[in-house]
């Protein structure tokens, strides 16, 4: 199993507002950004990432837009960085908003950029894109589904074609003389992984081969592998082993449980802070479908989702509604979200063990991407928690799935 | 946005396309052409045109439970499709009225072919650009929350207010499929065509420019700047009236109607083209 270190590189220090403004997203003016406290806090991110390297943990970047919730304007920029200060981690830009930004060329120019210094280290995340950042990239939200797979078929063929010159004209991209310098080092291409929490978005990456990865989808994230195995059998395809499944949970070590847990809460500021967007931004007319959105009007509930809770199921059929806003709680306890897996906390002993009940659970995987930082967890707090993992979960949840570590 | 029922409507194929239409009324025919959110067969407004024209108002592709072509992408589109019903249903002479999102679909259908047309009634049209880069003349209705565009559109918005838990299955999917197509087609450039300015001197017939006072999507200098692109436009403005000046004002919109028809001579036809 490989694990990916993840953080969503958060300016946690405009989040004392968040009780008092309707949206960290999108409208928050950045006069509440102090470039020197950005500067420091994505130093201490990037040296976490180096240290993984040492630790034999990889490295996953993630973007989004006009938030505080995170200042990462672009994965290929940072790995870039990433890709000669380390030797051996893997570099996930994932994800990457397919449908959301509009230059695939230059996308898979930098993603072979980086391959070649690399060495053949880049994993290619691709995502639809988040509601909320339709707005600041102003890319139509109807049809983006459409657009997301022509896009993706773009870069593929862009990195793939050695034949010189082609074209695409289609719906959505209008390219004349494609030929990308350099081309990847991996070949074909580098490993593609898309990320997926309905069982039809799985269905769609599961006929095209690519490893599906499910964010926070916790105890009942089965149902989306299987809609991937479904349709893996019904394309005619061999069964799908880990290799063809990540999963993206919270984590939180400590030298004891209490420690863990601590760091656990911290991290957990990802939820007390990701669903504060205005309504309008939330879900804009086209990126659900006409049948959901109508569902949603018929419980008056306009145009938002549900903004004010992250919902998730724990093992024994709990729902959890986990709060939102700076000055109060979550409304669960550490136990409650490692109960639902959308958290593997405390000891390295009981990560180790909670990890290997929940791949069983899932029939397997062969990517575990961490948020091993969030919130407000410190440099020094952070480096503890990876190091605990490195040191002492690795060596017991690796062998996992030998094939994926040695692919 | 009480404009929401598909109840009453008929479905009919028009080039090919399965769309939802409402007639009513005998005369004078009269293509009215809906904004963002549909028609209401029942509307007052709509019942009192019906009184003296043979009203044809039909939901544009992919508004309401009217099919969208896959082929469609732009407001050209819904423009040459309007003009092919206009053709099928063999609509000669007859007057046509377009709000907001209407309003602009009116005004690219009359810069291709007036032919079929004697009068063109624009109601708070989007459409065109005006201003600098900076500026924004057409309010950013995608981010507004559902309270804050009922406020900007309606000059009392309690009359916008809405129980959707009320509405039929039909008629919430309708008002999704609306809202979708509304930005699909408008989202960029925002609900408008930076062409169509310059066209807008290919509508010689005489159009009149309906604008409620308190709209909050576009403002005076906007449609001051409309009337004023055209060869024979005026302007009527109506009193405690948002958006929807139809909707709100029904009485009065009724009689700037009636008077602009009374007054306005069309050109000969042989200038219409």
């Amino acid at each position: 199993m490989r694990v990916y270190q993840f953080s969503e590189q958060p300016y946690h220090l405009a989040w004392e507002i968040a009780d008092s403004v309707d949206s960290l997203r999108v409208t928050l003016p950045n006069s509440h950004c102090e470039p020197k406290k950005v500067s420091r806090l994505i130093g201490d991110r990037l040296a976490e990432w180096v240290l993984c390297d040492e630790l034999g943990l990889n490295i996953i970047v993630n973007e989004h837009h006009a938030s505080a919730t995170s200042v990462s304007p672009s994965p290929t920029m940072t790995l870039s960085m990433l890709a000669t200060q380390t030797k051996r981690a893997r570099l996930l830009a994932c994800g990457y908003p397919l449908a959301n930004r509009l230059e695939p060329i230059r996308l898979a120019e930098e993603l072979a950029y980086i391959d070649v210094v690399s060495e053949g280290r880049v994993d290619i995340g691709l995502v639809k894109g988040s509601p909320y950042d339709i707005a600041p990239a102003n890319s139509n939200p109807v049809k983006i589904t459409e657009r997301f797979w022509d896009t993706h078929d773009l870069l593929i063929e862009a990195l793939t074609n050695q034949d010189g010159p082609f074209t695409w004209e289609s719906e959505f991209h209008e390219f004349r003389q494609v030929n990308i310098w350099p081309r990847p080092w991996q070949q074909p291409h580098p490993p593609v992984f898309v990320t997926g929490g309905s069982p039809e978005t799985a269905r769609a990456v599961g006929q095209r081969g690519h490893t599906l990865i499910t964010i926070l989808g916790g105890w009942n994230a089965t149902k989306v592998f299987d809609a991937y195995r479904e349709s893996v059998a019904e394309a005619g395809q061999p069964e799908p082993g880990p290799a063809n499944f990540g999963y993206c949970a919270l984590v939180g070590v400590g030298e004891t449980q209490e420690e863990g847990f601590e760091r656990l809460n911290k991290v957990a500021g990802y939820f007390r802070t990701t669903s504060i967007v205005a309504e309008p931004f939330m879900n804009p007319p086209g990126y659900m479908s006409a049948q959901g959105n109508a569902a949603w009007l018929k419980k008056n509930q306009t145009r938002g989702r549900a903004g004010k809770f992250f919902p998730a199921t724990t093992k024994d059929g709990r729902v959890l509604k986990i709060g939102s806003g700076a000055g109060h709680g979550l409304g669960v306890t550490p136990q409650d979200m490692i109960d639902a897996a959308i958290a593997f906390a405390g000891t390295p002993e009981e990560v180790a063990d909670q990890i290997e009940t929940f791949y069983e659970h899932l029939g397997g995987f062969g990517t575990l991407i961490m948020m091993g930082h969030g919130g407000d967890l410190t440099h020094e707090e952070t480096k503890a928690s990876l190091t605990l993992f490195g040191n002492r979960v690795l060596p017991r949840i690796e062998h996992l799935d030998a094939v994926a570590a040695s692919a | 946005m009480s404009e929401a029922g598909v109840a009453e409507a008929k479905r009919v194929e028009i080039d090919g396309v399965q769309i939802e239409l409402v007639e009513l009324g005998e005369g004078r025919p009269l293509l009215f052409l809906h904004g963002m959110d549909g028609i209401d067969p029942k509307a007052p407004w709509l019942q009192s045109l019906a009184e003296r024209h043979r009203v044809i108002a039909p939901w544009h592709p992919g508004f309401g439970l009217s099919e969208r072509p896959d082929d469609f992408r732009t407001i050209a589109d819904l423009a040459y499709f309007q003009l092919e019903l206009a053709r099928e249903l063999e609509i000669e002479d007859a007057i046509l009225v377009g709000t907001s999102f209407g309003g602009w679909l009116a005004a690219e259908m009359v810069i291709r072919s007036a032919r079929r047309f004697s009068h063109l009634i624009l109601v708070d049209p989007l459409g065109i650009k005006v201003g600098g880069r900076m500026d924004r003349h057409i309010t950013d209705m995608h981010a507004l929350s559902q309270e804050q565009l009922t406020a900007a559109m309606w000059h009392d918005p309690e009359k916008g207010a809405r129980d959707y838990a009320a509405l039929s299955d039909d008629e919430l999917l309708g008002i999704a499929r609306s809202r979708e197509s509304f930005t699909y087609f408008g989202w960029k450039p925002y609900m408008n065509n930076p062409g169509l300015r310059r066209w807008l001197r290919r509508i010689r017939i005489p159009t009149l420019l309906v604008w409620g006072e308190s709209d909050g999507i576009v403002g005076r200098e906007y449609i001051e700047t409309f009337v004023g692109e055209l060869p024979d436009g005026s302007l009527a403005t109506i009193p405690e009236a948002g958006h929807y000046p139809h909707l709100e004002q029904p009485e009065r919109f009724g009689e700037v109607l009636a008077g602009f028809l009374a007054e306005a001579n069309p050109p000969a036809r042989t200038t219409t083209d």
